[in-house]
């Protein structure tokens, strides 16, 4: 009996299916905890797959490689879904095209503080350099990110990781922080989330109202240009003092 | 879903041939994005299999960060090294750019005739 399930198991983490599966009943899973506990922002679904697959691939001693040879599939999807983010944007640009001034006001401050103060903190605690190049871009959608990371002197697996990271705890902060300043306005809120914690709070804010997740794709595509754009910039500038 | 799926595919292959060709510092995906808005904003219209598609897609994106996320695994030994600085400046830069996005924002907007318009329902 054991030897045939040694087998099984030999063929089935060979096969892309498993990872494909495990990725997509962990999320279901997560989602519904997130879902029995009334969208509670600290019981994120994300995070919940996550250690969830983390314990199993741990305990199965299975490598990452291995899994995201199914896990691909999943990943894969991000690339139309930054695409699809065209439509909520288009049905609400009437509003958009108004607030044009203090959209872009936003953006700017918002990206600076995302970058100045990851730097300056993780510098400050003494990280090394690889991991201060790695955290500055982490605000922005994970293809971005990795692509700054990269091009800067970062390393673009934890770039990737970082992202995640603070897409997590911004979708799960974003409530208590807006709260606690009185911003009740669902495009304010939704438009800081995209900015500081990209797609991941931008799919928060989806849960919460669509015009909130409207803006949050819009805060998110932004910031992903404008951190793309003022990365080099800023490293340069700081090369020359 | 098949024909809104390839929509989504064409714009995203034309971004990235795009980037390709220009060498733009930005993924081919988010010059897709920006290709198809400007496509309905010509076009003046939304399809409804287009969007229906984008929001089923948009309502589980949480999910296709899953895989990505499970990468920590192999940056184990860097984090649990430098866990306090990557923390912190994580979470204490995340919330300081809700913060600023959001009342730099709210400040522009005070006292503008179409703030009505962006809904003041609180959550």
């Amino acid at each position: 009996m054991t030897p045939r399930i040694a087998d099984i198991w030999v063929y089935l983490s060979a096969s892309p299916l498993l990872g494909l599966t495990l990725t997509l009943v962990a999320y279901q899973a997560a989602y519904w905890i997130y879902q029995r506990a009334g969208f509670n922002p600290l019981l994120n679904p994300v995070l919940l797959a996550i250690v969830m697959l983390v314990s199993a691939l741990t305990l199965t001693d299975t490598a990452y490689a291995v899994y995201f040879d199914g896990a691909k599939f999943v990943h894969f999807l991000l690339g139309p879904a930054t695409v699809a983010l065209a439509v909520p944007l288009y049905l609400q640009f009437d509003r958009l095209k108004k607030l044009a001034l203090p959209l872009a006001c936003a953006l700017l401050a918002g990206s600076v503080t995302a970058i100045v103060s990851a730097v300056g903190i993780a510098w400050l605690l003494g990280a090394a350099d690889g991991t201060l190049l790695s955290v500055a871009p982490k605000s922005v959608t994970a293809p971005i990110a990795m692509g700054i990371a990269e091009k800067i002197g970062g390393i673009p697996s934890l770039t990737a990781v970082m992202v995640i990271m603070t897409g997590v705890s911004g979708a799960m902060m974003a409530k208590y922080v807006l709260d606690m300043l009185r911003i009740t306005d669902h495009g304010v809120r939704g438009f800081a989330v995209g900015i500081a914690a990209h797609g991941i709070g931008t799919a928060r804010a989806f849960q919460v109202s669509e015009q909130a997740g409207a803006f949050a794709g819009l805060g998110m595509g932004l910031n992903g240009l404008a951190t793309a754009i003022l990365m080099p910039l800023m490293l340069a500038l700081w090369r020359v003092i | 879903m098949l024909g809104p799926l390839t929509v989504l595919l064409v714009f995203q292959l034309i971004g990235e041939v795009t980037v390709q060709l220009a060498g733009l510092p930005i993924p081919g995906p988010v010059i897709g994005l920006l290709l198809l808005f400007l496509a309905l904003c010509v076009r003046g219209s939304l399809a409804v299999p287009l969007r229906d598609t984008a929001n089923g897609i948009l309502q589980h994106l949480s999910l296709l960060f899953v895989p990505a996320g499970v990468g920590v695994m192999a940056h184990f030994a860097r984090i649990s090294g430098e866990w306090l600085p990557i923390l912190a400046a994580v979470l204490v830069s995340t919330a300081l750019a809700i913060a600023v996005s959001a009342l730099v924002m709210r400040a522009l907007m005070r006292g503008r005739s179409d703030v009505g318009d962006v809904g003041k329902t609180g959550a």
